[in-house]
């Protein structure tokens, strides 16, 4: 169960991965530390979503070697629950329970999964909201809260499970141009706490401000991987070049 | 001045929109003789109103409606000994506590609901029937106020909702088990198949408390990833849906009897509500199914993300939101399973459909078919009303809405 330690807390050796006969993923290799915090952008349809899906296994891979925090990512189920313990999730589109308050939205995988106790659970949720700072609708439905609203419930239920890795799936590409800061804000703040976190986005400037290390994808592949500063100011690739000229526009 | 504008423009705003009330006369000329046809067609329609009212009402003023009171308990608890009709009541008292004791701890719909059937009973009692009758009827009123003290006094207390949920759960089995006796305790009563609308009544609840689960574990069922267990359930709930109940039924009584020696053979009344459970569950599933093929994808992959297991994403996640979708399908076919109780009487079994029948064969209430079927009618429709009414209530109280 256990494979090397202490080389890094996310580690991809040649991952592939095909939708049929499409090639979504060619050969993916890169190492995360803990504590670093890597953003990852390119156009749309070049894998990164895909890629960061099969950290938590909502997407399989087909070939090539995922380690999570020392276990391997296999088809062994208890394997997968382990992992999905320590690796948080944000989604485009919230994916919220709606039948459920913000607050039990919150607690319900400390309750379920973690076994903890209610009252525990609760408070949590509550310090939690509290740090997304929303802590007045912790009784309201999601179908009653903003959508930066709705994104940060759903920032507070992926923290309550004290994970490990964060990971944000395009976190604001849903949100009206308001409500992108509020979320920012406290992704921000997160990663400053020494949140180890991949965050697929196509805001830039969070990128410029937050990042470790940028990851840019093409084709499935990883084109380019570089410091923020040398992303921005010193592109190796064309392709990247491109798409930057595009994006910065 | 610029103030005094904008006041006079605050005032318009907060003024009501203007009333569409129209006079009666200028309705009626809009609506319904707006025009020569109109003219004529609104006084054929009056005509033909006006003569089936009148028709119905000397009919209704004429009828011969003492044959309802005369075969009161006949319809309702059919040949059910006279002297252990007790049975029955302590049954209804049993369930109006209950509903006493949730109305008590809850208060809302079920507060409705018991009010409702306290209110009935106390006009009931009014009504002039025997002395007996009447004070049986009050104690419906009595047992739900019972009821209603006690659910009062442990409102809040988690221990209560423990008991009062456990008792709904239990009340079933228990008067199934009192109505029909326990051997060397309470006497067995013969002739189960004979009971009148109690068997009607007792179909449905037997068939809407099993089918539902069941239905519900046949959609899951249905939509698993094992090959094998998909096969069987949607194997089942293919045929099952291929054939007419009436047939199912038949199959049950003669084709069973056929088969199986007479030590093993469930009786008559057990087989018809298996099947009619059986039956209902296939069309439960597929109302079920909807439900879950209605829930997005993202809301199984946030479940899986912070942990849950396929079992809890089910029961947590994905049957709440889905069985939320599909409450007034479910109800349509509650209703439906209700009615198609009566084809017990096919079977040869006395629900009201059919005792009514025998009733009319008897020499002394000859041609009292209408009065007896729109009494039939007029009972099913109660029931069905009522759960209309009350999947409705609970349609707003889970807030269906509120997506």
């Amino acid at each position: 169960m256990s494979v090397t330690n202490g080389e890094g807390i996310i580690i991809y050796r040649d991952v592939h991965k095909w939708y049929g006969d499409f090639h979504v993923l060619r050969g993916i290799t890169f190492t995360l530390q803990k504590g670093e915090v890597v953003v990852i952008c390119g156009p749309s349809g070049s894998g990164k979503s895909t890629c960061i899906r099969t950290i938590n296994r909502l997407e399989e891979h087909q070939r090539g070697q995922i380690i999570v925090d020392g276990m391997e990512l296999t088809n062994d189920l208890r394997n997968i629950e382990a992992i999905r313990r320590e690796v948080g999730m944000v989604f485009q589109q919230f994916n919220l329970f709606p039948h459920l308050t913000a607050v039990q939205n919150v607690t319900l995988g400390p309750i379920w999964v973690l076994k903890m106790k209610k009252s525990k659970a609760q408070q949590i949720a509550l310090e939690l909201l509290e740090r997304v700072g929303i802590p007045e609708q912790a009784d309201k439905h999601p179908g009653q809260l903003s959508g930066g609203q709705q994104q940060r419930v759903a920032i507070a239920r992926a923290l309550a499970m004290s994970p490990k890795i964060m990971l944000f799936d395009e976190p604001t590409s849903a949100l009206d141009p308001e409500m992108i800061k509020e979320v920012l804000d406290v992704m921000k703040e997160l990663a400053r706490s020494g949140m180890t976190m991949i965050v697929v986005t196509h805001e830039m400037g969070f990128a410029r401000e937050v990042a470790d290390r940028i990851i840019f994808f093409d084709y499935g592949q990883l084109v380019e991987e570089n410091t923020p500063e040398e992303f921005f100011h010193n592109p190796v690739h064309e392709r990247t070049k491109l798409f930057l000229s595009q994006i910065l526009e | 001045m610029n103030d005094n504008q904008q006041k006079t423009y605050m005032t318009k705003e907060q003024l009501p929109p203007p009333s569409e009330r129209i006079p009666l006369l200028r309705w009626l000329r809009q609506n319904l003789f707006s025009s020569w046809l109109n003219t004529i067609l609104t006084v054929m329609a009056t005509a033909v109103i006006v003569t089936v009212v009148f028709g119905l009402l000397k009919w209704a003023l004429g009828a011969r409606w003492e044959v309802i009171p005369a075969n009161l308990k006949l319809l309702l608890v059919g040949t059910y000994p006279l002297q252990y009709v007790w049975r029955v009541w302590a049954a209804v008292y049993l369930i109006s506590l209950l509903l006493g004791l949730s109305s008590g701890s809850r208060g809302g719909l079920m507060r409705r609901i018991s009010i409702t059937v306290g209110l009935v009973s106390v006009v009931f009692a009014i009504l002039p029937f025997p002395w007996v009758t009447r004070t049986w009827i009050i104690g419906i009123a009595v047992s739900g106020a019972v009821g209603f003290g006690l659910g009062y006094l442990g409102k809040g207390r988690r221990w209560c909702r423990r008991v009062e949920i456990s008792l709904w759960i239990l009340s079933f089995p228990i008067i199934l088990v009192f109505l029909n006796g326990v051997g060397g305790f309470l006497p067995v009563i013969e002739g189960r198949t004979t009971w009148g609308f109690m068997l009607n009544l007792i179909g449905a609840i037997v068939g809407i408390g099993l089918s539902f689960p069941i239905g519900v574990l046949l959609a899951l069922g249905r939509r698993s990833k094992l090959p094998a267990v998909r096969i069987v359930c949607t194997g089942y709930i293919e045929i099952i849906r291929g054939v007419p109940l009436i047939s199912l039924l038949f199959m049950a009584s003669i084709m069973l009897q056929l088969l199986l020696p007479a030590s093993v053979r469930p009786d008559l009344v057990i087989r018809a509500m298996i099947t009619i459970t059986a039956f209902s569950a296939a069309y439960m599933a597929e109302n079920v199914r909807g439900g879950l093929q209605a829930i997005p994808r993202g809301q199984y992959e946030a479940a899986y993300a912070i942990g849950l297991n396929g079992t809890l994403t089910t029961t947590l996640i994905i049957l709440p939101q889905a069985l939320r979708l599909v409450i007034p399908a479910i109800v349509g076919q509650f209703i439906s399973l209700f009615m198609d109780t009566t084809l017990f009487g096919f079977i040869a079994i006395l629900e009201l459909l059919n005792i009514t029948r025998s009733i009319m064969g008897n020499l002394e209430w000859r041609g009292t078919i209408f009065e007896l079927y729109v009494f039939i009618g007029v009972v099913f429709w109660i029931v069905c009303y009522s759960m209309s009414f009350i999947s409705r209530r609970i349609e707003k109280t889970v807030g269906v809405g509120e997506r």
